[in-house]
């Protein structure tokens, strides 16, 4: 049943897969993020991409930025929102017991798919730039140009992160709150505020991820949903909470989708990681980067 | 003689319904080493926690330095100085022995981070040949120095110390009660919180006994290891 393919398409394919892959992974840095700090996982996360990327077209048509250099104006407004939302949202309508925060973030999820359900309807718009089918060509592959750049930003931001994280004393007070609240109290570090820009980091990425995916892909209301649910899979195959495990784990589904739907056809692309989540829940439930426990 | 350096007046405090201090009432001098002492469970490390701000008095006052700190946020009772080391350590098992010293100035004494650094691997050389060691795979007996250097980091002016002898072998118990008397002979105020009493009385100038929520005893140390009282509690002499 399986066709055979010469080797530059199979390479082809293995290549957009990383491309896809990286931009799951930014998505996936983010859900990742605040579950290894606040031990929450973020039900509004598939939501706020949604809403991050109808911010990312209402910018393209309100003031013609365009999607890139949209990206350092919609992380920072996406981080205090995201700063303000668990600060003065979650937290104190939870009071920090931790089923309440998910029900609180899930009501989060729904009250921003129906606010854009009322503006926007279900319409699914798109942007057209000039660049939108623009091809990378490297002799031995073609790529598109959107994606390209996608793939190298979501890395930057990656790497960003990850340095924040190690080298700063914001970086290692949100480390230090995610395994020792009482400790980081007990140093001096508010913990409230580091939850709070964790959270914060979490919304950028999703913004970023937003302006990367737009010269190339559509909205609706919906249409972070079906990100984060990879992105979901990617968090566990990398291991909850792991940063270079979101990141792997982002390229390694962007290519097995990318390999499925090839030998499989494109309607069944996302089998693979569907699989790929059983076969990690099964035989390595903490992940490929999780602590072992 | 001067103005407490921490003064508690009339404290009360507990988890929701169950009240654990019922009205304390102790003071710490500048310089001083005081122990705290009582039985499992009757409330030493919660009183830690309130004077701390992570847990909240439900009444009495706390004043240090001059500063009401009653019910303060945690973060800015360090910044006053009054640094606790809490029971259990509580460092932070994913980060390296150096970055948790680091984290210990994370809110006070910032810009003097590399010289405290190096004055705390003098006090402690067994850390400094550990400094890339990841916290949480340190023996018990480092990890308890990491929690007491973290602490000294941030410059106090007041160190709570929470049953610090805790899981440590004789010898390392032995070796602690002498830091605790190194580290207050450069004039840090200590609040030694123990079990351990005979140790704790002879390195304390004054102590406060524990029981049933408020202080059953308190005096002199020297007084109180005399005490038929004490002995007859806590030795079963
Ligand atoms: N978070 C909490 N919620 C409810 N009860 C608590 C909580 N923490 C402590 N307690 C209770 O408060 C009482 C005092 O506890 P605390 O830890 O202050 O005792 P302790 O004197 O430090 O004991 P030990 O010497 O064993 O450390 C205990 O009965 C304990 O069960
Ligand atoms: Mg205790």
């Amino acid at each position: 049943m399986l066709r055979s393919y010469p080797p530059q398409i199979v390479l082809e394919a293995v290549l957009n897969g990383l491309l896809t892959g990286a931009v799951y992974a930014l998505v996936a840095l983010g859900l990742t993020l605040v579950y290894g700090v606040l031990h929450i996982i973020n039900f509004a996360h598939g939501a706020m991409l949604t809403l991050a990327m109808f911010a990312v077209l209402m910018v393209h048509l309100g003031f013609g930025l365009d999607p890139y250099l949209a990206i350092a104006p919609l992380a920072a407004l996406f981080f205090l929102f995201g700063y303000g939302l668990q600060r003065f949202v979650i937290s104190p309508a939870s009071r920090n017991d931790d089923g309440a925060i998910l029900l609180v973030t899930l009501g989060l999820s729904i009250v921003i798919e129906n606010a854009l359900l009322a503006v926007f309807r279900s319409d699914t718009r798109s942007l057209t730039l000039d660049y939108s089918f623009s091809i990378v060509d490297l002799g031995f592959a073609l790529l598109s140009l959107p994606r390209v750049i996608g793939f190298g930003v979501a890395i930057l931001v990656a790497g960003a992160l990850w340095a924040i994280l190690a080298l700063t004393d914001t970086g290692k007070a949100i480390r230090a709150v995610a395994k020792e609240k009482l400790g980081a109290a007990l140093v001096g570090i508010d913990v409230n505020h580091v939850y709070a820009v964790t959270f914060g980091l979490g919304a950028a990425t999703i913004a970023i991820a937003a302006c990367l995916l737009m010269p190339s892909f559509y909205v609706n209301p919906r249409a972070g949903n079906a990100f984060v649910l990879v992105a979901f899979t990617v968090v566990v195959l990398g291991g909850m909470g792991s940063i270079p495990g979101a990141l792997v784990g982002g390229l390694i589904i962007g290519v097995v989708e990318s390999l499925c739907g090839l030998y499989l056809g494109d309607s069944l692309g996302q089998i693979g990681i569907f699989l790929i989540f059983i076969l990690v829940l099964l035989l390595r439930p903490t992940g490929l980067f999780g602590a072992r426990a | 003689m001067a103005e407490a350096l921490l003064a508690i007046d009339g404290l009360t405090a507990g988890y929701g319904q169950t009240e654990i201090l019922r009205g304390i009432s102790m003071t710490v001098e500048p310089g001083e080493i005081v122990a705290v002492l009582g039985s499992n469970g009757v409330g030493k490390t919660t009183l830690n926690k309130v004077i701390s701000g992570v847990c909240g008095a439900t009444a009495g006052r706390i004043v240090f330095a001059g500063q009401d700190i009653t019910n303060m946020a945690p973060e800015r009772i360090v910044a006053a100085g009054l640094i606790h080391v809490p029971e259990g350590r509580k460092i932070f098992p994913n980060m390296t022995v150096r970055e948790n010293l680091e984290l210990g100035s994370y809110r006070r004494a910032k810009a003097s981070r590399a010289t405290n650094l190096e004055k705390v691997f003098e006090t402690f050389p067994r850390l400094m040949e550990r400094t890339r060691q990841a916290a949480g795979t340190l023996s018990g007996g480092e990890q308890q120095m990491l929690a007491i250097g973290r602490g000294l980091m941030a410059e106090p002016r007041l160190l709570i110390l929470d049953e610090p002898s805790l899981g440590l072998s004789p010898l390392l118990v032995e070796e602690m009660f002498g830091l605790v008397r190194r580290i207050n002979a450069d004039g840090l105020a200590v609040m030694l919180v123990e079990q351990n009493v005979v140790q704790s009385l002879e390195v304390a100038s004054r102590a406060f006994i524990l029981e049933n929520g408020v202080f059953a005893l308190q005096g002199n140390a020297t007084d109180l290891a005399a005490s038929d009282d004490l002995r007859r509690a806590y030795l079963g002499m």
